[in-house]
């Protein structure tokens, strides 16, 4: 077994495309929990109708890609208000009933039998990155990198454009956040009769916040469909959420980077403990383990390190563990 | 008890409440809020029938009341924080029932809570300019535009110094307010109240938890208020507390308004003592504690 092969593979998905798209829908989440409070379960959904957006406009209607995004933002937007209409006048464990919800409602919705015609049921939408991969200024048939860390220039040209998107929406968190705005909504999440007692309008301010995250949840799934260029209802599935989360926490939620370390420590991790296992089947160290047991060892691999870091680091790798104990108090 | 002091100081000055009348619904001669038959009731149980009540403009105008007399429900109808039965009252001259907490307080009545509400993940700053009104910075897309918004901010900043200085909390200001101690966090929530630049300010239970030293400062924040010509109405169950600084007192009972009139009126009425020390007495036989 190669340690430093499995080493590099893992930091290689670290700052890959798949840790790129994660880290965008993170960083909205990261605005719905981590600044406003607001429990969103269901970002997953968010990313669905972003990445439909795409995959109808694109493979059904023959239109540009860039349009794809609108409609897909345009929809994401439609989700928000739909969520935080009924919801965001009552307490926060309605939000986070009523998107958990959604999530599942909308992914059934998209894969039933009666959606075929637009969304192609159960078997997806294909050939969606040809409008993206058009505009690419890499050589798509090269290779970019040395050693391990080779991406080839379709995966570049992806990596640029969503880790670019993470560079602005960190930018734009930080302005917002550290702006009267930002002041408001972070109110919001201590407590928000608080500041309603101050002439604040609570219920706008969630819904603003709503919005935005939404919307970079919505992007982040856009770019999940050039990426992969084809979709299927199945992979947006309550677990992608909870990953989000995972990543969130892991990072540290309301910090602007904690979103981006979270998600390349999250799929580095990932990545380590598969290539480490499979490393260790390759040896004959497990002969317990059948194929397919892999995948599930593997993933209460990375919780039990979850729980290691919870127990011992609260506050996530970024997070400021003062303010994490004045809000246990 | 430790009331003697604030209670001479208050003797001598004069009678802010003019000619008004010690009867429940008196009529006032400069009434800043105005309140007609306000209901609300949970389930079968009436909380709060309010037939009328004026409140005097620039006095100190207590609401007192034996527990689950309604006081809290009432403070939290007037200042927008429940949904009312029916009833409408008027602050200013404008009706106001039936709006929104946040409206409310932008007409200019603040509120602070029983329970103190300090942003505790904040810093005492922060939670000073959160109460600073009209702050274009605090639109979305004024987020994005620190020009239009600095000299605003540096404007409330200073203004949230004074404050803090006059509350004795200006070393704290970077702070979280979570890190006070329970006496700070009140007048911490009073300053941040004042932020607001409020017409009227009403205190929920402001001396509730707080240690007598801190008492008689709050009494004396509450005071200087006055003397500023801002409005204060306040509930307390403490009767010593507030005949020492209330102009006015209005008291509560089952919901309803059984007296007014100044201290010296209510400390000698009847009925007053009959509710007060009676509803004591079944609340010290079911060994009820807290309001409503």
């Amino acid at each position: 077994m190669d340690i430093l092969m499995i080493l590099a593979e893992a930091a290689r998905s670290a700052v890959g495309p798949v840790a790129a798209i994660y880290a965008l829908a993170a960083v909205g989440l990261n605005l719905h929990f981590g600044y406003t409070g607001l429990l969103n379960f269901g970002q997953v959904g968010f990313m669905l109708v972003g990445a439909y957006g795409v995959g109808i406009s694109v493979a059904v209607f023959d239109l540009p890609v860039l349009v794809g995004f609108l409609v897909g933002l345009g929809c994401a937007l439609v989700l928000a208000l739909l969520l935080g209409i009924p919801t965001l006048r009552l307490r926060a464990d309605y939000l986070a009933i009523t998107t958990i919800a959604a999530a599942e409602v909308l992914r059934l919705v998209y894969r039933a039998g009666f959606a075929e015609p637009v969304t192609n049921g159960v078997y997806g939408l294909q050939n969606l990155s040809s409008g993206f991969r058009e505009v690419n200024p890499f050589d798509a048939g090269g290779r970019y990198g040395f050693g391990a860390m080779t991406f080839t220039g379709n995966q570049m040209w992806l990596m640029t454009v969503t880790w670019g998107l993470v560079a602005l929406f960190a930018v734009f968190t930080w302005m917002l956040i550290h702006s009267p705005w930002g002041r408001v909504i972070k109110g919001v999440r201590e407590d928000e009769d608080a500041v309603r007692s101050l002439g604040k309008n609570v219920f706008a301010y969630k819904m603003q916040a709503l919005v935005l995250g939404g919307l970079i949840g919505a992007l982040a799934g856009a770019m999940l469909a050039v990426h992969q260029g084809a979709i299927q209802p199945d992979q947006f599935k309550p677990q992608v959420t909870f990953f989000l989360w995972v990543i969130l926490l892991l990072g540290g939620a309301g910090r602007v980077f904690g979103p981006i370390i979270g998600s390349m420590a999250f799929w580095f991790l990932m990545n380590f403990t598969d290539g480490f296992l499979k490393g260790l089947g390759r040896e004959g160290l497990l002969p317990f383990l059948e194929g397919p047991d892999y995948g599930a060892i593997q993933l209460a691999f990375v919780g039990l390190l979850l729980v290691l870091l919870i127990v011992f680091r609260p506050q996530g790798l970024i997070g400021d563990r003062k303010e994490m104990l004045i809000n246990v108090k | 008890m430790s009331s003697d002091e604030v209670d001479t100081s208050a003797a001598v000055e004069v009678d802010r409440m003019a000619d008004a009348v010690a009867e429940p619904g008196s009529p006032k001669s400069d009434p800043i809020l105005v309140a007609d038959s306000v209901k609300r009731s949970f389930g079968g149980l009436t909380a709060v029938d309010v037939n009328h009540l004026e409140v005097q403009r620039g006095t100190i105008t207590a609401l007192i009341g034996p527990n689950g007399a309604g006081k809290s429900t009432f403070f939290n109808l007037l200042t927008g924080f429940d949904r009312v039965d029916k009833g409408r009252w008027t602050f200013e001259g404008r009706p106001i029932n039936g709006r929104r907490g946040h409206q409310v307080a932008r007409a200019g009545m603040v509120r602070t809570f029983q329970l103190t509400k300090a942003l505790t993940r904040m810093t005492v700053l922060d939670n000073m300019l959160l109460g600073a009104q009209g702050q274009l910075g605090e639109r979305m897309v004024g987020a994005f535009l620190r020009p239009m918004w600095r000299s605003q901010e540096q404007a409330n900043t200073e203004r949230a110094m004074e404050l803090l200085e006059r509350f004795k909390l200006v070393d704290k200001r970077q702070d979280m307010a979570g890190s006070l101690s329970g006496g700070q966090r009140k007048l911490l929530e009073m300053a941040r109240a004042l932020m607001t630049d409020p017409s009227m300010i009403m205190l929920d239970e402001p001396m509730a938890g707080v240690n007598p030293a801190l008492v008689q400062s709050l009494l004396q924040h509450i005071t200087s208020l006055r003397d500023e010509g801002k409005t204060v109405l306040f509930v307390e169950h403490d009767m010593d507390v507030i005949m020492g600084i209330s102009d006015w007192i209005v008291v509560l009972a089952q919901g309803g308004v059984i007296a007014e009139g100044r201290p010296s009126d209510i400390r000698s009425d009847q009925q007053v003592i009959d509710a007060y020390l009676g509803a004591q007495e079944v609340e010290g036989e079911s060994g009820e504690s807290g309001d409503e």
